[in-house]
């Protein structure tokens, strides 16, 4: 059936209205009588052993009521069960500034940062590393350890014979990219509230509820049991509206864990919520990547051959590491049709904050430099850029060299699309001196085939229960975290019951309420949870409809559900569209919603004595159900099939999924020869998602991935010194404000996936990792520049730009700083540690006092 | 330090509420009306999440002293939509994607709607300046331009049928 009554039409979210009166509740904005705010005590060392920790001065402050420290709570976790390496409070080392070192629980946070300046902890600094190509030549004072050279992990793969591949080629592109670490920088700072309950059997402390901004409820249930040494079941995690994650809230954060720490010492709810300076500290983003890559070609555009060394500056945990450094290299298949992969990945650990998962988990940076060496071989061999895209496609439905199941394949028609949209033909080439176009494409997994934690569970169940009211009740444990999760649920659900989406309520994201989910993050939960809400609502039908078919005299199989009625798909009236006599229908809605129960007794029995019927209202059939079966819920669930999850080889669980979403994207840029700036004019981007649910959520996913991977491309950055993060602001950090943010033209690709929930696949992550390329490739097209960098500043344009022109590069810091890197940037932000931080540089602006060396005398 | 009795009108409505002089206005709304639509983004007035109307003006409840707001007119998102319903920028905002994760939404439609009060046909470039001040991190902004003309057109619609 193509003919949908809910999906595939613009709607606005279910909890929409929510958010635009400001009555949602996000996390920092609920209460609890007695509850203590939390503030939690970073390190000023980006490596150092604890020596000491004295909190009785702190203690003593009227108002505090109670601390705690890392030997509360000394079991490790992480969020990969390889990567158990983390501790909410330090036990004995600090790995990177901002790492935590305690917390105090107080009547309000006024007292709480006053307490933290009387905890005296005596450090001894150790060697730090910052370069990851340094770290990984380190022999002692490693930063964990059981990890040799600080490495985290590295993984060899060879698929097919890039040899024979690298010897068969005409032409080869070798060169060195670097792409800079970007953070998600959702506009919700982390926040959690932990609150015990008194056990009415014991009288003792008992269960635990936890309301935390989060995509892994469940993930955090599990490790919260594991720290606090609580069974699960004793263990309640809540989900509220999450203000956007993008990744940053997938993993545990360390004040999810440390909140409830902190409410067991304090015996009282506690919240602690984040500073932004705080949580850019809690990171977990996309790791500074060095991509070094070849790759080959035939005269004719056919890759042959690729050959990737990947280096992850993972920062100072391994977070969802491995994972990242996994997506890196088996994301360089199901794109195109590259017979032979060499790829060599090292996950390295230095003392900065944790990278981890973020939109497009781990496939973006490598995507900027194949993406970018493609367009220079295409250059090489005078080919269209576009054209060699199309000449590498795959042929699905395959399997590819590295064994990544492909069936449906949007790619193609995105590639026609944005030609087409973008007027390539007519004018790439043809645009005046400084402008240009520029095309790349990108894929995504629909949910990682495999899970994290190993085991045969389904990835998503959802419950239905529908009562006589005629109410559905969807039961889902999938987190909305703006991304419309809830609504695609209430879609799914009231398309396959045919009843409207106002009958349809969503409980999402508690563990006491909702089945399993595994969260919301690899861009799983339209594919899985839609799944299983597919499967569940079906499964509701099939009683509803053995009811109803009782009563009208006719085979279930021959019921049509629609409209908020039931209906014999011959109808003998006929009359209404789908069978349906119009005037009845308006009766029935009205005998049910407005004039209650006892009216619709009646009319029940009227229709009784009148005998079989071709239709029933939906109500109707739901207490036909209940009467005939004595209750009626339904249950599904998903697991990914066994033929998408990939090859037996080491480290070949990451990267099969059950469907990939394609996208292709073409941006016009221009670049101010001067200065060196870029500004996006454009950007055409075509995107398979299978089929779009809800098309304006569609449009608003591709639009808000292509604007993510904007600002990496050209502003987003964070800039170290020393292993301080010299930029945590929203400003300083550069998220692109509406005046920087180019026009984009979204295009919805319905490839319809034979697996998804009708066909439906992912939209939310392919499209960012086109971006980057594209606007790097334009910039090429423009002015004739390779940039190797990301993110393409104005110093990076410019330089590029002068050295094509054989001049000098100029040095931004010359005489403000000899000790900075060449990338530094004014620290601008907010106060760093209260003055505890390492000594700064003489020369650093920042120390600059009085009026005596400021120009203006400010 | 010790607490001062202020009164503050919000949404048309007068509170009497003991303060710190150092309160910001954000934390007034947020702790002692529980008024928790202006949300806090940032540390140093850089998101706009937390943008109120202060006698029409949108300003930065952040940086505000609420000790400072007294006598004036504070309208706070919870103040927009009237008689149960939402206002026409709010159900536009819902229909054209203009909130997806709904963080940041309040502030914008408390900057949206000085906007469309001061100019009421604004061009994108007017919307695009007007909206600068505000950041969002899901959107890259374009529904919201999309939004906002609907709401206009809603609005024009609704007077025309008014008259």
């Amino acid at each position: 059936m193509t003919d949908f009554s809910i999906i595939g039409k613009p709607i606005a979210m279910v909890d929409a209205a929510g958010k635009t009166t400001g009555s949602g509740k996000y996390t920092d904005d609920l209460n609890l009588p007695g509850m203590l705010v939390g503030r939690i005590l970073h390190s000023p060392f980006p490596h150092a052993r604890i020596k000491r920790i004295d909190t009785s001065r702190a203690a003593a402050l009227d108002g505090v009521v109670a601390i705690v420290t890392g030997k509360d709570a000394p079991n490790p976790y992480g969020i990969l069960p390889v990567g158990h390496d983390e501790h909410a409070l330090a036990l004995d080392k600090v790995r990177y500034v901002g790492d935590n070192v305690a917390c105090v629980a107080a009547i309000d946070e006024a007292t709480a940062d006053q307490a933290l300046e009387l905890i005296d902890v005596e450090y001894e600094v150790l060697p730090a590393y910052f370069d990851p190509e340094e770290s990984m030549k380190a022999e002692a004072d490693l930063i964990h350890d059981n990890k040799p050279h600080n490495l985290e992990k590295d993984y060899h793969h060879v698929f097919g014979d890039p040899d024979k591949g690298f010897a068969d080629a005409d032409h080869v592109a070798e060169a060195r990219f670097i792409a800079n670490e970007v953070t998600h920088a959702a506009m919700e700072p982390h926040s959690t509230l932990a609150q015990f309950e008194i056990d009415s059997q014991t009288g003792k402390r008992g269960r635990l509820t936890v309301w935390s901004s989060t995509q892994v409820p469940y993930y955090l249930q599990h490790k919260l049991s594991l720290v606090l040494e609580m069974p699960m079941a004793q263990i309640r995690v809540i989900k509220p509206l999450v203000g956007g994650g993008f990744g940053g809230k997938s993993e545990v954060i360390p004040l999810e864990i440390i909140a409830a720490i902190a409410a067991r010492a304090a015996r009282a709810p506690v919240k602690i919520t984040y500073t932004r300076e705080e949580v850019f500290w809690a990171h977990r983003g996309r790791p500074r990547t060095i991509i070094d890559l070849k790759t080959c070609v035939k005269n004719d555009g056919r890759i042959t051959a690729v050959k990737a060394r990947v280096i992850q500056d993972g920062g100072a945990y391994c977070s969802y590491g491995v994972v990242t450094i996994l997506y890196s290299g088996a994301l360089l298949g199901a794109l195109y049709d590259i017979p032979n992969i060499q790829y060599d990945g090292y996950r390295v650990l230095t003392n900065k904050p944790a990278c981890g998962a973020m939109r497009g988990h781990g496939t973006v940076n490598v995507r900027f430099a194949f993406e970018s060496q493609l367009d220079e071989l295409a250059a090489k061999i005078n080919l269209d850029p576009a054209d060699i895209r199309q000449r590498n496609l795959l042929q699905p439905p395959c399997v590819t060299v590295n064994g990544l199941r492909v069936q449906s394949y949007g790619l193609p028609e995105c590639i026609e699309k944005v030609v087409e949209r973008s007027g390539w033909k007519q004018r790439k080439g043809k645009l005046p001196r400084s402008r240009g176009l520029g095309i790349a494409c990108s894929h995504y997994v629909s949910g990682a085939a495999n899970s994290i934690i190993r085991s045969d569970m389904p990835h998503s169940t959802v419950n239905i229960k529908i009562d006589r009211d005629g109410g559905v009740v969807v039961y889902t444990g999938a987190s909305e975290i703006g991304q419309g999760s809830d609504t695609m649920t209430a879609q799914i659900a009231a398309e396959t019951l045919g009843c409207s989406l106002g009958r349809v309520k969503i409980v999402a994201a508690d563990t006491d309420l909702t089945p399993i989910d595994i969260g919301s993050y690899s861009s799983r939960v339209t594919f899985m949870a839609g799944n299983a809400t597919l499967r569940a609502a079906e499964q509701v039908k099939k009683q509803i409809a053995a009811a109803a078919a009782r009563k009208m005299s006719c085979a279930p199989e021959e019921l049509i559900f629609r409209d908020d009625s039931v209906f014999r798909k011959n109808g003998h009236v006929g009359t209404a569209a789908f069978g349906r006599p119009a005037e009845q229908g308006s009766s029935a809605s009205v005998s049910g919603r407005v004039e209650g129960q006892i009216l619709r007794g009646s009319l029940q029995q009227k229709r009784k004595d009148e005998g079989p019927k071709d239709w029933m209202t939906f109500e109707e059939a739901v207490v036909a159900a209940i009467d005939f079966h004595g209750a009626l819920t339904g249950t599904g669930s998903y697991a990914p099939p066994p033929e998408a999850r990939g090859g037996k080889h080491k480290g070949g669980g990451v990267g099969p999924s059950p469907a990939y979403s394609y996208s292709a994207q073409v941006a016009e840029v221009s670049v101010d020869e001067e200065t060196g700036e870029v500004t996006v004019h454009k950007v055409w981007a075509a995107h398979d998602c299978g089929r779009a649910l809800n098309p304006v959520s569609v449009e608003g996913q591709i639009i808000g991935s292509v604007w993510m991977g904007m600002g990496q491309a050209l502003t987003e950055e964070m800039v170290w010194k020393d292993g301080m993060l010299m930029n945590p602001g929203l400003l300083e950090y550069r998220s692109p404000s509406s005046v920087e943010s180019p026009e984009v033209e979204p295009i919805i690709v319905e490839s319809i996936d034979p697996e998804g929930p009708f066909g439906a696949k992912e939209c939310s992550e392919g499209s960012l990792a086109a971006t980057i390329p594209a606007i790097a490739n334009a910039i090429y097209d423009a002015v004739g520049v390779r940039l190797h960098e990301v993110p393409f500043t104005p110093e990076r344009v410019l330089a590029a730009l002068r050295a094509q022109r054989g001049q000098k590069k100029i040095n931004l810091t010359e005489g403000i700083d000899p000790t900075a890197p060449a990338k530094f940037r004014e620290h601008g932000g907010s106060l760093w540690f209260r003055g505890k931080g390492p000594e700064r540089h003489p020369l650093d602006p920042a120390r600059r006092e009085g009026p005596a060396e400021a120009a203006g005398g400010d | 330090m010790k607490k001062e009795l202020i009164e503050l009108r919000v949404n048309s409505r007068s509170y009497e509420l003991a303060v710190e002089p150092s309160k910001l206005l954000l934390d007034a709304l947020r702790q002692d009306l529980q008024l928790t639509g202006s949300k806090r983004g940032c540390d140093d007035s850089s998101c706009g999440a937390c943008t109120v109307q202060v006698d029409g003006v949108p300003m930065l409840s952040c940086t505000m002293l609420a000790a400072s707001c007294e006598r004036q007119e504070i309208t706070t998102i919870e103040g927009v939509s009237g008689h149960g319903s939402l206002a026409a920028i709010q159900k536009a905002y819902g229909d054209w994607g203009g909130a997806q994760c709904g963080f940041c939404t309040p502030g914008f439609i408390m900057t949206v709607t000085h906007l469309l009060a001061e100019n009421p046909r604004p061009t994108e470039e007017d919307i695009r300046g007007a909206l600068s001040g505000n950041l969002c991190r899901c959107t890259g902004y374009s529904q919201m331009y999309q939004a906002i003309k609907a709401a206009i057109e809603a609005e024009q619609k609704g007077m025309a049928e008014a008259r």
